[in-house]
């Protein structure tokens, strides 16, 4: 199961993070601000896979990130989860955002927060993996953008 | 940091004026990220965030805000949320907000919502919650249910609440599961794929919270595997690997199913969308055989079940991407998990070779891991990588030599345990990682204990391991060292030597400096001191005492650590009156209780000599101690304890072996070293009644355990090891090898010498290795002499991974080098200049290159080449297709006026291997002034190949023609030579689809369109289409008459139909079945008197078979498929080909 996905910049500033376990608030800025901590020491040229950590729940528990341009995309997950195939499943988000964002740089996560999140959704639900085809999630996305057009359109600006 | 603000400023204008429409709603937001960027502290951040939210809840509150606004706040709380400050309170409106709004109100409370959830969950498990307060939660909870969110944790609670409370709670409390469960019951037969797989999802979770609420639901879970959506039945298997895990043997009769569902994935059978690099489904794959494994595990009928595909699965995954390794690597483990077989262990011991020699790091890291998994099966495995492992050792990544000290752990015995302790040693001295420290240092404890060759290696190892571990160590690994020095061996000698060298260590380690040393390393000294330091008689007690009366002044001792101490000073203070009295008075006014007691013990039993005797006697035996240890005075206490509902008491060895069943403790690890014979320790002779049953269980496991050990040593060491029989061998073979490669090592390869270390000779260098080799895995296996001496043979694997490109003879080798280092040149390069506007997908992965990417075969060397090329060549065809600057969409109206060129030639420039194939004529699809396409189909047995000829008919060069082509129908399978890079003038070029009819239709038409630059920047797009028949997909079915039986009585779905019967010949029948196989392709099996079989399929897939009767003048057919749809197909086309008779 993956535990949390996390997104922050080579500065440690998050991007995005999302918890499939409750944690209180500063637990999981302790835990972006540690995960960042471990994550940025290390070089390029070695493995993407970090063991252990007292973080999340302990020794069964994996990071697995992979590093672009500006960004780190950490998965924390356990030990249920294939590696490689985590390692994968981030290189088929980041696609998919590139393929959404069209050359996708930070600053689109930045100022898209919703829209990431919902590529995030369509992708893993619950830390339990949904759908890896990235054709299939791009369809999602854009159907609920339709979806939403239709909406914003339609819907009167009613008194909440 | 400062230029990222000063980049992401200068970028923001350019943003909003990009995206006006969109930008308007999330202002608030943008300007927020703007003024948080312009701050300088993290004070300054607190103030705004603080006010921004200030204003969110007045605007919150107001009734004036519109839905928009309010959706654009939500935005803004998520945010805030995500820089870590409470915006709780949203999330009451956001729920209202998402029962009013529409998707989009929705998608944004979502993650709100779960805030809220989440902050209920702290509420309900925190124990000072009312139950009045309880109710509440659950309401809310109800609420966020009914708006589809998941508050499943609440059930338990609920149903606690349930038990407890009144009448009103029960209601609520029955209430929520039921509530809850049953709209994803319905969910998971709705018509929506995407739906049902959340609703599997949902169960799963679920599951996870409430086992017991879901026993209904098992069938559908069931259900859900059968899917005829795959995208449903992955899902499910998350639920089967869990339940599979908690109880494999319920679950065994699905083993038949999973092998089969493996099966048809590993073939190929899933639709090409659930394809990852060409991989047909990899994650699914995965899946599947962790569920294998854990179902064959200890099963021999089981596993024969799953050999087959495992095999398969092996043989499958040879292609050279990450998923594949990732598939690879669960079919090892699955392979090593399940009843052995022979043939598929030496095919997995193979694969994990090569993950283990791979050059790329997070391969060799899964090869180290796969190691550690399977030495535990086949220890010899580990000695033909032993030259890899010692480089990982050294290895700069962390992770890296983690794994490997893992790994070495598995292996450790008698004789290498010296060398591996003090390699885990050197590590955790150079570690800070808190969690690796305390899982190290019990591993190097438990070695140790079991392992150790003498006394003094022994104390030192546990002073590294006290010192080290520190306070972080679990408490029974002091405890169990105690334990070990008090109980002792059989023989007095011995334990008293030990005791001795502890003394003897702990007094040196005391006159050292103290200050650093952990409360538990103190603790154990002051302990072995009080009982042992009258053993060593060279020490004046008065010096002993002294040591130990500094510890108590120092600050950073604490009290606890003070009781430990004050007590050793009881048991030694016998006789120093004078000392001691001075030391308890000043404790005696301690603020801390026991310490003050402890004075008192002190002061009373130091001026009582005769007490002291009495209370405390010397180097008395443990035995001499009466203790009752059946505590049969609180036998009473008990029997009323129990029969108040006391849970029976389980003694602490009983609870830790259920833990680690596995886990000897060896209480006599000095045996073989020392000059008393193993034959003269025997366990029942042993006299302390205390810890008798702590020890007996055990220590009868261990000494069998060191028994094989000294086995081991004469067999092992003394035919292999020793000093003049094993090293000068692998000194001979060596040095060929080492010393070209150090030799022609150019100047000017600086770059790839900086990262080899430095070696000024090769050598002595290698032989250390040699050495330390043979050190770490002296003693694995009875056959480690043969596989050693035939392994040193080969050169060692770490020669390949030398980048050396002038040595490298074969151009694939040299070509991938070459690659690589540009590809890394490239990759740094990018890393400067993608700063904050990269593209995030520009830079490759830093694993998929390195400097050192050198594959171990030459051929999977050029099979990442390849792999690279084509991706490459993707990336720069859709480039090219939307690259251009302007694309002109032309209609293709003017093709009147340009009569289609078809040439009946054209099929002459069919490539040759598909020359021979049955084709149909050429036909034009569209043309233009300078393109004209046209195609043709050739019938392949397992596909239909659409060819389209793409003719220039200018003079000039038409560039970057690129055709794609759509049919929602059908599934290309392959396709090539759709991009052409340049068309010369007056020439055609051949670009061909693979295409696959999954379900029958009539007819289906494709649409595609041709883009071509005639001049640069200028995109002309040619759009055409077509239409296929089923019949174009139909192809013959060969089967005798009996399996036309056999299969007509298996086939379900049937049609019956009288057709027109062709009567202007002979034989009505033979006539008219002829012109339907001319027609449809069919196979005509047998006729017989007025009646005739026909047989023919769908591609490679479905069959349908028909049965003719001549009716009159009608024919009567009847056909049969277990596709229901074509029959329907067949038939209509087989009247059209009639009727055009």
């Amino acid at each position: 199961m993956i535990k949390a996905i996390l997104i922050f910049n080579n500065h440690g500033k998050p991007r995005l993070s999302k918890f499939y376990e409750h944690y209180t608030e500063d637990t999981e800025q302790q835990i972006i601000r540690e995960t960042f901590h471990l994550v940025s020491k290390r070089d390029e040229n070695i493995c993407n896979f970090l063991e252990g950590g007292l973080l999340i729940g302990g020794s069964d528990n994996k990071l697995i990130y992979r590093h672009y341009a500006t960004l780190y995309f950490v998965f924390c997950v356990d030990s249920s989860e294939s590696e490689l195939g985590i390692l994968d499943l981030i290189q088929v988000f980041v696609e998919t955002l590139d393929k959404c964002f069209e050359n996708v740089c930070e600053l689109d996560l930045i100022f898209h927060v919703d829209k990431v999140h919902n590529i995030l959704a369509e992708m893993v639900m619950g830390g339990m993996v949904l759908e890896t085809n990235m054709s299939e999630i791009i369809t999602q996305v854009e159907a609920q953008g339709k979806m939403e057009k239709s909406e914003v359109r339609a819907a009167p600006f009613g008194l909440v | 940091m400062s230029d990222v603000v000063e980049k992401t400023l200068t970028a923001l204008p350019a943003l909003f004026d990009s995206q006006t429409g969109a930008a308007k709603i999330t202002n608030r937001l943008r300007q927020l990220i703007k003024s948080i960027t312009e701050l300088t502290s993290k004070h300054e951040e607190e103030n705004l965030i603080k006010q921004e939210l200030s204003a969110m809840k007045e605007q919150v509150s107001s009734p004036n805000t519109t839905m928009k606004q309010m959706r654009e706040i939500m935005v803004r709380a998520m945010y805030c949320e995500m820089l870590g400050y409470d915006a709780s309170f949203t999330y009451i409106h956001a729920i209202k907000l998402a029962q009013q709004g529409g998707v989009l109100e929705k998608r944004e409370e979502e993650n709100l919502i779960k805030q809220e959830l989440s902050a209920m969950k702290e509420q309900v498990s925190s124990p000072n919650t009312t139950m009045k307060q309880m109710r509440e939660i659950m309401v809310r909870a109800m609420y966020c249910e009914m708006l589809g969110y998941d508050a499943s944790f609440t059930y338990i609670h609920a149903i606690k609440l349930a038990q407890q409370g009144g009448v009103l709670e029960k209601r609520v409390g029955t209430f929520t599961p039921h509530f809850h469960s049953s709209p994803y019951i319905t969910s998971i037969t709705h018509a929506q794929e995407i739906i049902r797989r959340k609703a599997v999802l949902a169960l799963y979770k679920f599951y996870l919270i409430a086992p017991n609420q879901v026993q209904h639901i098992h069938a559908k879970f069931r259900k859900a595997l059968c899917d005829k959506d795959p995208g449903v039945m992955t899902s499910s298997l998350h639920i089967y690997l869990q339940l599979i895990r908690e109880s494999p043997d319920s679950y065994k009769d699905l083993t038949g199913s999973f092998v089969t569902i493996l099966k048809q994935v590993v073939g190929g059978k899933l639709p090409l969308d659930f394809n990852y690099h060409s991989v047909p489904a990899p994650w699914l794959q995965i899946q599947l055989l962790r569920i294998l494994s854990l179902l064959g595990k200890e099963d021999q009928s089981t596993s024969e079940l799953m050999y087959e595909v495992l095999d398969e699965s092996l043989r499958r995954a040879e292609m050279n991407h990450n998923i594949t390794y990732a598939i690879l690597y669960e079919c090892v483990k699955a392979v090593y998990t399940i009843h052995p077989k022979a043939e598929l262990l030496e095919k997995a011991a193979r694969c994990i070779g090569n993950f283990v020699l791979s050059p790329k790091i997070n391969l060799k890291y899964l090869g180290l891991k796969a190691l550690t998994y399977v030495v535990q099966h086949d220890a010899k495995l580990a000695l033909q990588h032993q030259m890899t492992i010692i480089e990982c050792l050294d290895h700069s990544d962390f992770t890296i030599k983690r794994e490997t000290l893992e790994l070495l752990f598995r292996i450790t015995n008698a004789q290498n345990v010296t060398v591996i302790v003090e390699k885990m040693l050197d590590f955790l001295r150079s570690c800070n990682d808190e969690h690796t420290i305390i899982h190290l240092v019990g591993k190097v404890a438990e070695l140790a204990e079991k392992f150790a060759p003498d006394n003094s290696w022994f104390i030192q190892t546990m002073n590294d391991v006290f010192s080290i571990g520190g306070d972080l160590l679990q408490q029974d690994v002091p405890n169990n060292f105690l334990r070990l020095l008090a109980e002792g061996s059989e023989s007095k000698e011995e334990d008293d030597q030990l005791r001795l060298y502890a003394v003897d260590s702990y007094l040196t380690v005391l006159k050292g400096h103290t200050s650093h040393l952990p409360q538990c390393f103190l603790q154990v000294m002051s302990w072995v001191l009080g009982e042992y330091a009258h053993l060593q008689e060279s020490v004046d007690q008065r010096e002993v005492i002294r040591l130990l009366t500094q510890l108590l002044d120092q600050r950073s001792v604490s009290s606890e650590t003070r009781v430990w101490i004050l007590s050793a000073l009881t048991k030694i203070s016998e006789g120093q009156t004078d000392l001691i009295l001075d030391l308890a008075e000043s404790l005696s006014s301690s603020q801390d209780t026991v310490l003050r007691q402890q004075a008192q013990e002190l002061r009373h039993l130091s001026q009582e000599s005769q007490l002291h005797e009495w209370a405390l006697p010397r180097g008395a035996p443990w035995d001499g101690i009466e203790v009752d240890s059946s505590l049969s005075f609180l036998d009473g206490f008990v029997s009323e304890a129990l029969a108040a509902g006391a849970a029976p008491y389980k003694p602490p060895h009983q609870r830790q072996e259920e833990l680690c069943e596995d886990r000897a403790l060896n209480l006599e690890p000095y045996g073989f070293s020392l000059p008393v014979s193993l034959s003269s320790c025997s366990i029942t002779d042993r006299q302390s009644p205390t810890l008798l049953s702590v020890s007996s269980g055990l220590s009868g496991n261990s000494t069998e355990l060191s028994q094989k050990a000294g086995c081991l040593i004469l067999e092992g060491v003394k035919r292999v090891w020793g000093k003049d029989g094993y090293l000068p061998q692998k000194k001979r073979s060596t040095p060929p090898v080492d010393e070209p490669s150090a030799a022609v090592q150019p100047p000017g390869q600086q770059e790839a010498a900086e990262r080899i270390e430095p070696r000024p000779d090769p050598l002595t260098q290698n032989q250390d290795k040699q050495q330390l080799a043979s050190s770490l895995f002296v003693g694995l296996g009875v056959g480690s002499a043969m596989s050693l001496l035939g392994k040193s043979e080969a050169p060692p694997p770490r020669f390949r991974k030398k980048p050396h490109p002038h040595e490298s003879s074969s151009s694939s080798s040299s070509g991938t080098s070459e690659r690589s280092s540009d590809s890394s040149s490239r990759s740094s390069r990018n890393t400067t200049n993608s700063f904050l506007y990269g593209s995030l997908l520009e830079k490759e992965p830093a694993t998929s290159i390195s400097a050192f990417d050198h594959t171990p075969k030459s051929t999977t060397a050029n099979g990442l080449a390849q792999n690279k090329d084509t991706k490459e060549d993707r990336r720069a065809n859709t480039s090219q297709i939307l690259g251009g600057d302007m694309v002109i969409v032309r209609p293709s109206t003017i093709q009147d006026k340009h009569p289609p060129s078809v040439s009946s030639d054209l099929t002459a420039l069919l490539p040759a291997d598909l020359k021979d194939l049955p084709h149909s004529d050429v036909i034009s699809l569209t043309s233009d002034p300078s393109l004209s396409l046209s195609s043709c189909r050739l019938f392949r047995d397992e596909a239909l190949l659409l060819v389209i000829f793409i003719s220039n008919c200018t003079e000039t060069v038409i560039k970057d023609v690129a055709v794609q082509l759509t049919c929602e129908e059908l599934k290309t399978v392959s396709l090539r030579g759709n991009v052409v890079d340049c068309l010369e003038a007056r020439s055609t070029s051949v670009c061909h689809y693979a295409l696959l009819m999954d379900d029958p239709h009539t007819n289906v038409s494709f649409t595609g369109t041709v883009s071509y630059q005639t001049q640069p920047g200028h995109t002309n797009t040619l759009p055409f289409s077509g239409t296929l028949s089923t019949a174009d997909f139909i192809r013959p079915l060969v089967v005798t008459t009996e399996e036309y039986g056999k299969l007509w009585l298996s086939l379900s779905h049937d049609v019956k139909q009288n057709l027109k019967l062709l009567t202007d010949a002979g034989d009505p029948l033979r006539t008219t079945l002829n012109s339907l196989k001319d027609a449809l392709q069919l196979h005509v099996v047998d006729i017989i008197g007025s009646e005739g079989i026909v047989a023919c399929r769908l591609l490679s897939g479905a069959p349908c078979l028909l049965h003719c009767r001549v009716n009159g003048t009608a024919l009567a057919m009847w056909l049969r498929s277990p596709h229901p749809a074509l029959p329907d197909c067949i038939l209509y086309h087989c009247q059209r080909a009639l009727a055009h008779h």
